[in-house]
């Protein structure tokens, strides 16, 4: 399966999540699955006339291309001309985008940019950064809400700011071996493998929440829900089960999920890092979870919080260790 | 004379067009483009000041710390507070995890690739080099890869995950470590820095580090070993690229690493010869030949603007022109050593300044680093505090200059009513890729591009990709 791999309006950071691959080598891994870049902006040897003749040839159909993967934004500005990001002379990028997109088996979004838009798209919008098929919630998006690829299937979005390396490399690999369906999407075209689990799914502060028993300031251990944003109970994606970098991720690290594999998270509504609440009830509320309920359990459960684990929430190491309890004889 | 555009150029982070007037078979100017506008100085007015440190690291994908680093430095100087001792070291261990990583990742995955080019096949060092070094496929890579992923691991405890973390906070870190994660923290320190003794260097990185002189440098690759550096340095020599790319020989560093007693690599500004004190209020940023609205003069960061003007006339590239009292000024690994004082990176700039002086500076920084790292963490005291809070003032403004890999990054920060009023960034490769200012200076690579071979018609050469590469530059972070 032949791969090219255009980055437009991101940072790179999704190529270099991606490069932190644990599988041994990502590139031998990539060689035994079948799976070959035909070009990408960080890895390839291929530079300038090279490159540019290479990518005109798949735009033309002349060299041929599988899968055509995008990683950051769509830049539409300045006034639609798409002259915010010009590549290989004087065409905007998302021309060449239009152009091979319309030519390969499936188009693949790499991170929330290309996805929805993503952080390029916060604030004001200064570039009209949209994502391949998506502009935030609302589909469309630079091919428009109708594209599908040869197969039948819209644009697949591995999401998050950036994915984890898996997630990239799952889903070009089923893609190689014909594993990954309309079926396998999720309603926001996300691999269900990875979209269908909650990053609250495995959180190692399960407990606190549990209890309500909240941090008060960052480094503290308790969960992060009441008071610091976090978005882990929404946020689809499988951060807590897969882990990242070795054992991390965004909640092990010490801080609140951002719901960063979300459509327009880069616009929350309110500070990021502290959240919104209603006469003293979090506006957010976890998937699946009537209000009413979450109220009830959220004040009973504070009720019988153990002194072990409202103490430990509030300190930045262990002060209280579970109890041991001793067999009677 | 024949104007001719090379790009796009990749191996570099980001995106980079370069327009070369070739007369005579050389290179009579060079004008470096950024294509690439994403307008994040917009983006960041009217934002709480916090939510900056979600914003600023999505700036770049390789130099995320660095941009959370110099976010939390400003946010900490508008609130007036510093992190506790285990803050300030997290701190420092994270930007240099990051730091150590994109060497690696320049040397092995961007820069060596480009001595896998079919021009250099009658080379006597060619197969080994093209079998070592080619890119994707060459016996490095799949070493490099896996090594450097262990080596992230210590960004998984330290940060969550890498890139874009929020654990870098204004007052410390959000993430206390006890005492048998900084075991395991230390197991890959170790493990790194044997993959660093074996593969790159063949020798104990003190070894390398205490390199002092062109004689030192001469005898140790005299001896046994040596890895890939000794590979590079032959080609090096080999290539004459010693003699290639060199820039003003201004070289500038905001200080690297916080220490009690200061920084660890300190601050200054390198020119004829000498060491001076940086005045980092001589800091203006022009923007004649850029894409944006004209400011009438070269402003102060903490006074500047973002109006992009895409029509501009005279304008060729989305780069401001940031100068130094009003001099062009190269900042980097070379730069940072040159006036942190090392011994063998002041030589190489006394020399030449050149693609060959700014790789191996860049390794020296590895192996002077990673011993340093451990040691940080035997100074981590578990229990003591990781992180201070306090919210900034309504009105306030605060400064942020730390060095990411690839050199001196700063952040301006003015808050008023309590939103962001104005938040400009200057990095690295701004300093170094800049276009011409009002004055018709060249910026760094453009000047290290002139005067090299060049043709109208056929590939450029590949000595004008050693040159561009060796500053690894970031375009990312360039135009943000």
């Amino acid at each position: 399966m032949r791969i090219l791999w255009l980055q437009s309006g991101g940072c790179g950071g999704c190529t270099l999540s991606w490069l932190g691959s644990e599988h041994g080598s990502l590139f031998e891994l990539l060689a035994d699955e079948g799976i070959e870049l035909v070009w990408h902006p960080s890895i390839s040897e291929a530079g300038v006339d090279e490159a540019r003749a290479l990518i005109s040839a798949c735009a033309e159909g002349r060299e041929p291309v599988d899968v055509l993967c995008v990683e950051g934004s769509l830049l539409r500005g300045p006034r639609g001309t798409g002259g915010f990001h010009r590549f290989g002379g004087d065409q905007p990028m998302i021309e060449w985008v239009h152009r091979i997109a319309g030519r390969v088996r499936h188009v693949v979004a790499i991170g929330s940019c290309s996805a929805w838009g993503g952080i390029t798209a916060a604030g004001m919008n200064p570039t009209d950064a949209c994502g391949l098929q998506y502009d935030a919630e609302a589909p469309g998006g630079l091919l428009g809400p109708d594209f599908r690829d040869p197969d039948g299937m819209p644009v697949i979005n591995v999401a998050g700011c950036p994915p984890h390396p898996d997630w990239i490399t799952e889903t070009l690999a089923a893609l190689a071996h014909g594993r990954l369906g309309a079926a396998q999407l999720d309603d926001y075209g996300r691999p269900r493998f990875f979209a269908d689990q909650l990053v609250h799914h495995g959180c190692p502060r399960n407990e606190y929440y549990e209890f309500k028993a909240s941090a008060e300031k960052h480094s503290h251990q308790g969960c992060l829900m009441e008071h610091f944003g976090c978005k882990g109970t929404q946020a689809h994606a499988d951060c807590n089960l897969r882990l990242w970098n070795g054992g991390g991720s965004c909640l092990r690290g010490g801080y609140a999920c951002i719901r960063c594999t979300e459509p327009g998270f880069e616009e929350p509504g309110h500070a990021f890092e502290t959240t919104p609440k209603v006469a003293g009830i979090p506006i957010g509320l976890p998937a699946d979870m009537p209000k009413a309920w979450f109220v009830a359990l959220a004040a009973l459960s504070k009720s019988a919080t153990p002194a072990r684990v409202r103490e430990n929430a509030n300190a930045d190491h262990l002060l209280r260790a579970p109890s041991v309890k001793r067999a009677k004889k | 004379m024949t104007r001719r555009i090379v790009g796009p150029f990749n191996r570099v982070e980001g995106d980079l067009e370069i327009s070369l007037d070739i007369a005579d078979g050389r290179v009579a100017a060079a004008y470096v483009n950024s294509p690439l506008y994403r307008g994040f100085e917009q983006i960041l007015q009217g934002k709480l000041p916090a939510d900056a440190l979600v914003l600023v690291p999505r700036i770049c994908g390789i130099c995320s710390v660095a941009q959370s680093a110099a976010a939390a430095l400003a946010l900490a100087d508008a609130t007036g507070i510093a992190p506790p001792a285990n803050g300030r070291i997290a701190a420092n261990l994270t930007l240099a995890a990051e730091n150590l990583a994109d060497h690696l990742t320049h040397f092995y995955l961007f820069f060596m690739a480009d001595f896998a080019r079919e021009e250099y096949k009658s080379r006597r060092w060619y197969h080994a080099a093209a079998e070592r070094f080619r890119a994707v496929s060459g016996t490095a890579a799949a070493e490099v890869l896996p090594a450097r992923a262990r080596f992230m691991q210590a960004m998984g405890m330290l940060a969550g995950k890498w890139p874009h973390t929020l654990a870098v906070q204004p007052g410390g870190s959000t993430r206390p470590l006890q005492s048998s994660e900084l075991f395991r923290l230390h197991r890959i320190l170790r493990d790194f820095r044997g993959f660093l003794e074996t593969t790159t260097f063949g020798a104990a990185l003190e070894t390398v580090g205490a390199l002092d002189s062109d004689a030192a440098l001469a005898a140790w690759r005299a001896g046994t070993g040596g890895g890939d550096l000794r590979r590079f340095l032959d080609i090096a020599d080999d290539l004459g690229l010693w003699q290639v790319g060199q820039g003003t020989g201004r070289y500038l560093s905001y200080g690297a690493y916080a220490l009690p007693e200061g920084c660890l690599f300190a601050p200054g500004l390198w020119k004829e010869g000498g060491l001076h004190v940086l005045d980092t209020a001589a800091i203006a940023e022009d923007t004649t030949h850029s894409w944006y609205a004209a400011t009438g003069r070269a402003r102060h960061p903490a006074e500047g603007g973002t109006v992009p003007a895409e029509d501009k006339p005279a304008a060729y590239s989305w780069c401001k022109a940031p100068r130094l009292g009003g001099e062009v000024v190269e900042t980097g690994a070379l730069a940072r050593q040159v006036v942190a004082g090392h011994p063998l990176a002041r030589v190489l700039a006394a020399q030449s300044g050149s693609v060959a002086a700014r790789v191996v500076a860049r390794l020296l920084e590895v192996a002077l680093v990673l011993p340093r790292m451990e040691s940080w963490l035997d100074e981590i005291v578990p229990g003591e505090p990781w992180c201070v809070s306090a919210q900034p003032a309504d009105e306030t403004s605060g400064v942020g200059l730390v060095e990411a890999a690839r050199g001196s990054l700063g952040h301006w920060l003015a808050v008023r009513r309590g939103r962001i009023h104005n938040y400009q960034i200057v990095a690295p490769t701004t300093w170094n890729f800049s276009p011409r200012d009002a004055e018709g200076q060249p910026g760094v690579l453009e000047q290290a591009l002139a005067g090299l071979p060049g043709s109208a018609g056929d590939p450029p050469p590949a000595v004008i990709h050693h040159v561009v590469r060796s500053f690894d530059p970031c375009m990312v972070c360039t135009v943000h």
